[in-house]
């Protein structure tokens, strides 16, 4: 299923000047708070839980989740090269399963990574508050990177969509509607954070069994449809 | 050696049809696909290309469905009109990825390079070069795994007449080496150099099929124009005109001609010069002037 010159193509892509840039903005943000924050105030293990959740899961994970799994493939889509990948005696969907794997790796390296690193920084894992939520941001990676890979094969608008799923939806409505928070893919990393964490710093308002069978459920599903959808992706129109 | 057949073709968009109940089939050589732009030609080259489904009828390469069948792909090769390439990568590395996915390498990466003649700037990132080497680099990509069917669209594009000429060679080539070349264009002069087989497709209908001469004929009851020059062109000009076969003729002073607009191609061609000869009269010049493509496609684009 894995198709080593896709993935090729697609982290040069990614990882090309202008995003990496983007991508890499965010954690040393990340890591230049948690230092500031360390500094003034100390360890401090709620402090530490906050900025982790507020801002690395909250924020951080889904902005680059939407810039990995959108830019896996959407730009691609967009300007026509991606006529070089179907072209050719691959299957779609391993194309799609590719693309994931790529999208995933990359939105974990430059969001879960970052996030352990800050943890330590802040509270040096005290309470396994960092431990606790770069698990979470490891689990919200998968599930960010293929909701936002289909994204990408269905909108030439995935970027706009993604982010205002990932500020507006989990961040705003998330706070504000009970029932958002149980659709909410931070949600469901947090109740995998709190099994981790094990004290009452790291809390979901979902429980753990919801949560997974949901995260596998959106994975599963996103990346199924984006292989369909790639199936009959079609390049044509008078233009 | 392939065919590729399209067996009652036709595609809509919402209420626009794009291509109207095409039936095609294109074998060995160099095949042109003419038509105006928006004729549908991008249509039905996608379809062949299978990245577009027929709304309805089938498109077969040797009795194997385009559509949906990546398989398919291992016989065919496929130049975009779209200039986007990953542009990040080399001309080698683009080309090479492009072998690697048809399960192949190194090798064949080289010689496709070699074949177009881009090995002198392989190693530049393809976002340098021009669109003349793009359309090189792009066409070495579509040969890396010398597919029998290799499908282009509006190759020509914005490219300069050396490049034009390089080109219409190595898709000479191809198809005297017994590939089948489908090309698309809107440029008659491209189509009338290069193909040996010519299929016009106007407002997403077949209009017409065959070699150029062909076509023409097909039109033979269209009025055709003809340039005469002769020792007495007013008493020609009143002699012709008295059959039935002329429908007009305008005597041009200043060039010293007769233009004449024949309805009835065969019985004009004996008239002529059976007339000249009873009024004495010799002819010096009898030339059509709209035998060359661009005057059969405004007569298809008109009927």
């Amino acid at each position: 299923m894995y198709d080593p010159t896709v993935a090729r193509l697609t982290y040069r892509g990614l990882l090309g000047r202008r995003r990496a840039v983007i991508l890499g903005a965010l954690p040393v943000l990340l890591i230049v708070i948690s230092l500031a924050v360390r500094g003034f105030s100390g360890a401090d293990d709620q402090v530490a839980a906050d900025v982790l959740g507020g801002f690395a899961l909250a924020t951080m994970v889904p902005v680059i989740g939407v810039i990995a799994g959108t830019g896996a493939i959407g730009p691609e889509i967009d300007d026509g090269s991606v006529v070089y990948l179907l072209s050719k005696p691959v299957k779609r969907p391993a194309i799609i399963f590719t693309k994931l794997i790529v999208a995933i790796a990359v939105t974990m390296v430059f969001s879960a990574v970052p996030t352990l690193v800050a943890g330590l920084i802040l509270n040096g894992n005290g309470q396994q508050v960092a431990v606790a939520y770069t698990v979470a941001a490891l689990v919200a990676s998968i599930a960010y990177a293929a909701v936002f890979l289909f994204l990408g094969t269905v909108t030439r608008h995935a970027v706009v969509f993604g982010l205002v799923y990932a500020l507006v939806w989990e961040a705003l409505f998330g706070s504000l509607v009970e029932g958002a928070r149980t659709l909410s893919v931070q949600q469901w990393a947090l109740a995998v954070a709190q099994k981790v964490a094990g004290g009452d710093l790291v809390t979901s308002d979902v429980g753990l069994p919801t949560a997974v069978i949901l995260l596998a459920a959106v994975t599963a599903g996103a990346t199924w449809y984006a292989g369909q959808k790639l199936r009959r992706l079609t390049l044509a129109g008078e233009e | 050696m392939s065919t590729l057949s399209i067996d009652h073709v036709s595609r809509w968009f919402g209420n626009v049809v794009a291509v109207n109940d095409i039936t095609m089939t294109i074998g060995p050589g160099v095949t042109g696909l003419l038509g105006p732009n928006g004729a549908g030609k991008s249509t039905l080259i996608n379809m062949m290309g299978g990245f577009l489904a027929p709304s309805t009828g089938t498109v077969t390469l040797d009795g194997q469905p385009v559509w949906g069948n990546e398989q398919i792909y291992r016989h065919i090769g496929i130049v975009p009109e779209r200039e986007a390439m990953y542009d990040f990568l080399t001309g080698r590395e683009f080309v090479l990825a492009n072998a690697e996915l048809h399960g192949l390498g190194e090798k064949e990466a080289q010689r496709a390079l070699a074949t177009v003649e881009m090995e002198y700037a392989q190693d530049r990132k393809v976002a340098t070069y021009s669109k003349g080497m793009r359309q090189r680099v792009k066409m070495a990509s579509a040969l890396v795994h010398e597919p029998s069917l290799l499908l282009l669209d509006e190759p020509f594009n914005g490219m300069d007449p050396r490049q034009r000429m390089q080109l219409m060679d190595l898709l000479r080539r191809m198809g005297d080496e017994g590939r089948t070349v489908l090309f698309s264009s809107h440029i008659l002069e491209e189509v009338e150099q290069l193909a040996s087989h010519i299929e016009v497709i106007v407002a997403g209908r077949h209009a017409a099929s065959g070699d150029f001469r062909r076509i023409r004929r097909l039109m033979t009851d269209r009025p055709h124009r003809y340039l005469v020059r002769s020792s007495d062109d007013r008493a020609l000009a009143a002699a012709l005109i008295a059959d039935p076969s002329t429908a007009g003729i305008e005597v041009d002073v200043t060039e010293g001609a007769l233009h004449i607009q024949a309805v009835d191609f065969g019985r004009f061609t004996a008239l002529l010069p059976r007339v000249a000869r009873d009024h004495g009269i010799r002819l010096l010049t009898v030339s059509p002037s709209d035998e060359s493509l661009e005057s059969v496609f405004s007569y298809l684009v008109a009927a």
